[in-house]
């Protein structure tokens, strides 16, 4: 049995995630409570009454003004942090563009969550891929573990100098967050190692007065979005380079903007995001034993959208099938039309399907699996849908 | 003159960018109706009108063609005209 596993310990997803933050050490927590990511803030806040955490945590009264107060206290300096989901994200729309737009390092858990109506609470990944162009790095994590190690390495990401941006740390809701499985929590003297005190070069402070997020004209405006979408492609680098740095500290990596499975020899490759590809794995390692060539890459980085890396690693499939948990209403769904835009322009014209499912909870089988490897199978004699809603009770509508 | 990521500037930044450009009609002040109530000054959104030599002139750095003032003026005393640039 080695160090890792002797340290691990059976803790639900949100304490494990909640533990993480306190060892980031943030200055000010501001959360409004929201289901599937009640327990993270419910944890933090224990551990803030119970002196284990020297943090202000701000109960607000509600999303718009959660993440308002941490625009205050991240320019005054503060490493800030939130969490929510689904109405909650959507309720901060706007100060999630000023957050990025005043380019404040703040850190946030999204316990990815079905948006209403209907009303729904279970998982999907609608609501953080709805905000994907707010200008906020997004990772997708797989597991509790990699919620725990991300969120980590998310300070470190958005607070670099170069960087300066937002970063949504994205765990399938119920899922991740409520499921008790083993964890390695994160060492305090390493984290303290790892992610140094936060010291932004520039501050609100009375005795040398500036302005964030200050007007800009037409003849300045399109600058600073261009400076935002710099950085964005900048951070693909210190993402692959915080997640070596992680790797070398603590032992662990999950690729930095990809991971793969099975993908040497892979024909038929799914491309997906989140808590999904567990049960992914499992069907490659069955349909492999019945001699299948199906591989499986998993997008951690969908902001910024790693191009030239997807390229790389999608060059040698015969087909390829998205698969997610989000849909683009009057349009097809995120991944998949960033992941088309990505091979347009490049030498690979391999066939793409793309899969909308899970959607509001469902649950996502093995079956439902093989159903899209024989799907894509058949795509590659000539692609027949380009995209559908999978699993769809036909005899409902 | 570079850009700061998060568009951060010293204080006074209104100083330097002038935001009257985006006017249409431009207020003009007959001062023989005024009074000197000073109820311009007062409604003016963007506080840019004040006493010059005891005249009330609006600062058309800053003046956005509201009308606010010529609608406030208990004398009449302010017509908003087009203004050709």
């Amino acid at each position: 049995m080695s160090e890792n596993t002797l340290n691990m310990k059976v803790v639900e997803g949100s304490y494990a995630v909640a533990h993480a933050v306190m060892r980031c050490r943030p200055d000010v927590i501001s959360a409004y409570p929201i289901t599937p990511q009640t327990h993270i803030v419910e944890n933090l806040s224990q551990m803030v009454a119970d002196g284990e955490l020297d943090s202000e945590f701000l109960t607000v009264d509600s999303e718009f003004s959660a993440l308002s107060v941490l625009v205050g206290a991240s320019a005054a300096g503060g490493r800030c942090y939130s969490s929510t989901t689904s109405q909650g994200l959507a309720l901060m729309y706007e100060v999630l563009y000023n957050v990025s737009g005043m380019r404040l390092p703040i850190v946030m858990n999204v316990a990815n969550r079905a948006v209403g109506a209907p009303l729904n609470i279970w998982n999907d990944q609608q609501d953080a891929v709805g905000a994907r162009d707010v200008g906020w790095l997004q990772i997708y994590v797989e597991d509790v573990q990699e919620a725990v190690d991300t969120t980590l390495q998310a300070y470190k990401i958005a607070e670099d100098p170069e960087i300066k941006m937002p970063v949504m740390v994205c765990m399938d809701g119920y899922i991740l967050t409520h499921v008790y499985e083993p964890v390695q929590l994160l060492d305090e003297q390493l984290c303290d190692q790892f992610l140094p005190p936060f010291r932004p070069a520039d501050v609100l402070d009375p005795d040398h007065p500036k302005t964030f997020g200050a007007f800009a004209d037409p003849s300045t405006y399109m600058e600073f979005r261009y400076k935002q979408f710099e950085a964005q492609h900048k951070s693909l680098d210190v993402i692959e380079k915080v997640a070596r740095q992680f790797e070398q500290t603590f032992g662990r990596y999950y690729g930095g903007l990809l991971d793969s499975y099975q993908m040497d020899d892979a024909e038929v490759v799914i491309v997906t995001m989140g808590s999904v590809i567990g049960t992914i794995k499992d069907a490659i390692d069955a349909m492999r034993a019945e001699g299948k060539k199906v591989g499986l890459l998993k997008v951690r980085s969908y902001r910024p959208f790693p191009v030239q890396a997807l390229r790389k690693a999608l060059k040698n499939a015969a087909v390829i099938a998205v698969l997610e948990k989000d849909v683009a209403i009057g349009g097809e769904a995120g991944l998949v039309t960033d992941l088309k835009a990505a091979f347009y322009n490049s030498s690979i014209k391999t066939p793409i399907i793309g899969f909308t499912a899970g959607l509001g909870g469902r649950d996502i089988t093995i079956k439902d699996i093989r159903k899209i490897v024989e799907r894509a199978e058949a795509a590659r004699k000539g692609i027949e849908s380009e995209f559908e809603f999978l699993d769809l009770r036909t005899e409902i509508l | 003159m570079g850009i700061v990521a998060g568009s951060l500037v010293d204080p006074c930044s209104t100083r330097i960018t002038k935001t009257g450009a985006w006017r249409t009609f431009v207020p003009v002040v007959d001062h023989d109706q005024c009074i000197k109530c000073s109820l311009c000054e007062i409604y003016c959104p963007e506080g840019c009108i004040h006493q010059e030599n005891g005249n009330f002139v609006p600062d058309l750095d800053y003046c956005k063609g509201c009308s606010v003032c010529a609608n406030e003026c208990p004398r009449m005393a302010i017509t908003m005209v087009l203004e050709e640039k």
